[in-house]
């Protein structure tokens, strides 16, 4: 790989790689010369760093695979310089026993990226009862959660906490306390009110962050807080970080570029859960990500057929389409070197993921050779129809962007070049 | 097309020969009209008042032209409404109601707009649970108009129009000025009630207030919306305090489900914290109107004595209803070109 400027966790560095059978096996300025590689890509202008890593996919296979499946998801990540994600485990049937993990695993084998999966905290998702959560670690399992809801019942919750203490895993939550929540569409508020849609205020959200932190602080088990969409969501685990509690935090792209002014549009593509926050909301995430309160850039990726989003927006589903997406808004709406993005969005998932180094990891003699290669002036206009996902539910239709992968290199596999899949 | 003296009413001759209003293409919000259009429309519903009280209140005006009720909801008054209107501008009209539809076979909604839309109509008159709907079927069809007769808790902007327009008739009428001022302007309105969950309330705020009435929203905190930034409305939680003070007391019909949502405790407290007793009717000035969008229930919102007293001008609201969405249709619909020719 040549030309390219080589950012890791590290530093950053001129530098050529060089890789054979899945390994770095040398780096430096004109390090391939006299190598006689068989594939030469061209990195010059770019930044070559290691594969992004997305904390929270919705890959829907098994049970929705009209609307994305594990290829065509994977696929979908290579081509937003993705060399690992996590599926969430809210799937039908969901991902709460070691059967389905497997199931998960073995689809994710052959894909353009590697698949890690996501359990659930309790049986079907329905926060009654604890799923086999050791069963599933020994699978690999990292991280649990039962997204698409949050743990409503504080007692299990604990229990939970304590349970997984034990097993080198973190439970992820999805703040939403669902009796504040209910019946909601959008973030409560001005825009709420003007456009008679049921809201969700912020502090449903709120208040399930501010119950996972002292559950944190009582069994002393990591807590990851998925999707924070709010300032003062932001400011409490900023607070707790600061205070030695051990939790991270991810925002998705969304959260920190649309506001909920767009549902004036009454686009079921704008309805996502969280949902779209007001400016000053939105302004909080950017500081989270600035400051390291938030740890991480996840999409949130959540396709959707289009029928299902072309129903009322108060009954359409939440959701909107990220991994192809998300690197270049973070490059182009953050205002942070693209050292800071790329690690929001690789080496820092990837440790909370469990994934590091082997994900993540810096460019060395050595090191496996998850690579992405971003070109990160290149301006580009976002056409639905070119992206690699089964579905086009992306609310960035037009968008002009700034920034975009070149290359992704699978265990030294080019998965993508020069922007477009190669399987 | 043959044309009789009954049939060609002046005032919307002038509005042909004058080369018509700005056409405009959908009503879906207050907002789609502002000032000047909701004028426009009120000048226009004078004439069709008049049609309205001939022998054959009927004119040729949208001949030739189909209009499709699409009712995801039930409303009777509603739908009867738009379709006399929509007969008495000799338009043809088509209904589509949930329960004899496709819907309930799992057609999708912009399947079944599309399809509709494939037989040839010119404007869709929509009803639906969903807040916004309206817009999503604007965005699907490319020719048809798209009223709104009522989306979710967001807006039901002819309903603002007849209350508009009742006012004014009544105003004039009871003062006994002549069919006056467009404006409502300087007059104190009290909207009492569940505006939260008041797409009535909605428009008519809007409505009210573009023509210059100041307006004042009376309920529990909750049932007012979340949010009022933007609105230019004043809140009050003590109805007697404002009734002595206003021109119009607007209700809105409690449902009953609210109790369920812990909203308020019963129907009883809310009868006797905010309901238009005859007590309290007493309180309004001489002059004072009493509307209601529509369907009623005495004794809860309002005393029966009072809305049928002669401060209440409910049924004017359902006549003018009529004569309102005409001019709605004749505006969208109608070009100075068709009634030239008749």
């Amino acid at each position: 790989m040549r030309g390219g400027t080589v950012v890791d966790h590290t530093g950053s560095r001129r530098a050529d790689v060089v890789i054979r059978d899945g390994v770095v096996v040398a780096v430096g300025a004109d390090a391939g010369a006299d190598m006689g590689a068989s594939v030469t890509l061209d990195a010059t202008g770019c930044v070559v760093a290691p594969g992004l890593v997305d904390l929270h996919t919705h890959l829907r296979e098994p049970g929705r695979e009209e609307a994305e499946t594990v290829e065509t998801g994977a696929r979908a990540a290579a081509c937003g310089g993705y060399t690992a994600v996590v599926a969430m485990p809210n799937t039908e049937p969901p991902i709460d026993s070691a059967g389905v993990v497997r199931q998960v695993l073995e689809l994710g084998a052959s894909a353009c990226c590697e698949v890690a999966v996501a359990g659930a905290i309790t049986v079907g998702r329905a926060g009654t009862q604890l799923a086999p959560i050791a069963e599933m670690a020994a699978l690999g399992v990292r991280l649990f959660t039962d997204d698409g809801t949050g743990v409503q019942d504080a007692r299990l919750m604990r229990r939970a906490l304590e349970y997984a203490s034990a097993l080198d895993v973190v439970l992820a939550q999805h703040c939403e306390d669902a009796s504040l929540a209910a019946g909601g569409h959008m973030h409560e508020g001005e825009w709420s009110s003007r456009l008679g849609l049921p809201g969700i205020p912020a502090e449903a959200e709120e208040l399930m962050v501010m119950r996972d932190l002292a559950l944190c602080r009582l069994t002393g088990a990591p807590v990851h807080f998925l999707h924070l969409s709010t300032a003062a969501s932001v400011a409490m685990v900023r607070a707790a970080k600061g205070s030695g509690l051990p939790v991270t935090a991810e925002a998705a792209p969304h959260h920190f570029t649309l506001t909920d002014a767009a549902v004036a549009s009454y686009d079921p593509v704008f309805k996502v859960n969280p949902p779209l926050r007001p400016p000053g909301d939105v302004a909080g995430i950017k500081a989270g990500l600035a400051d390291g309160a938030i740890d991480a850039i996840a999409t949130d990726h959540a396709p959707h057929a289009q029928e299902t989003k072309e129903a009322p927006f108060d009954q359409a589903p939440p959701g909107m389409l990220g991994l192809e997406t998300a690197l270049s808004l973070a490059l182009g709406e953050l205002g942070l070197p693209i050292e800071r993005v790329v690690a929001l969005l690789s080496w820092q998932p990837a440790r909370i993921a469990g994934l590091f180094p082997r994900h993540g990891g810096p460019l060395v003699e050595g090191a496996a050779a998850n690579v992405c290669v971003i070109d990160p002036d290149l301006r580009w206009t976002l056409d639905p129809a070119t992206l690699s996902s089964k579905s086009r539910n992306t609310p960035y239709a037009g968008r002009a962007m700034v920034g975009k992968v070149r290359h992704t290199l699978l265990c030294g596999e080019p998965v993508v070049v020069g922007g477009r899949p190669q399987r | 097309m043959t044309a009789t003296s009954e049939t060609s009413s002046p005032d919307l001759v002038i509005d042909a020969t004058g080369g018509g209003p700005r056409r405009r293409r959908h009503l879906m919000s207050v907002l789609d009209l502002g000032r000047e259009g909701i004028e426009e429309v009120l000048r226009l519903t004078d004439s069709f008042v008049e049609v309205g009280e001939r022998a054959i209140p009927k004119v040729p005006a949208l001949r030739g032209k189909t209009v499709v009720s699409l009712f995801f909801e039930d409303s009777t008054r509603t739908r009867l409404s738009f379709e006399t209107a929509a007969k008495r501008l000799s338009a043809d009209t088509m209904s589509f109601s949930v329960s004899t539809s496709s819907v309930k076979k799992g057609e999708s909604l912009r399947d079944t707009v599309e399809t509709i839309e494939a037989m040839g109509v010119d404007a869709f008159v929509v009803r639906h649970s969903g807040a916004g709907v309206p817009w999503q079927i604007a965005g699907w069809t490319h020719g048809p108009s798209v009223i709104n007769a009522g989306d979710g808790w967001h807006e039901h902007p002819t309903q603002a129009l007849l209350d508009c327009y009742t006012i004014r008739e009544q105003r004039a009428h009871r003062l006994g000025l002549a069919p006056g001022p467009r404006s409502l302007g300087g007059l104190r309105i009290a909207i009492v009630g569940d505006i939260r969950h008041s797409r009535v309330a909605r428009s008519d705020v809007l409505a009210f207030t573009a023509l210059g009435a100041s307006v004042t929203l009376v309920a529990p905190p909750t049932l007012l919306p979340p949010s009022l930034a933007g609105w230019q409305v004043d809140v009050s939680h003590d109805i007697e305090d404002v009734l002595p003070a206003v021109d119009v007391v607007y209700l809105l019909r409690l449902q009953r489900e609210r109790m369920q949502d812990a909203l308020l405790p019963s129907l009883r407290e809310y009868t006797a914290t905010y309901g238009l007793t005859v007590r309290r009717a007493a309180l309004l000035r001489p002059d004072a109107l009493v509307m209601h969008p529509g369907p009623v229930n005495r004794g809860v919102e309002v005393a029966a004595e009072v809305a049928d007293g002669p401060a209440s001008v409910i049924t004017r609201q359902v006549a003018n209803g009529v004569a309102v969405r005409m001019a709605v249709l004749y505006l969208l619909l109608g070009s100075g070109v068709d009634l030239a020719g008749s």
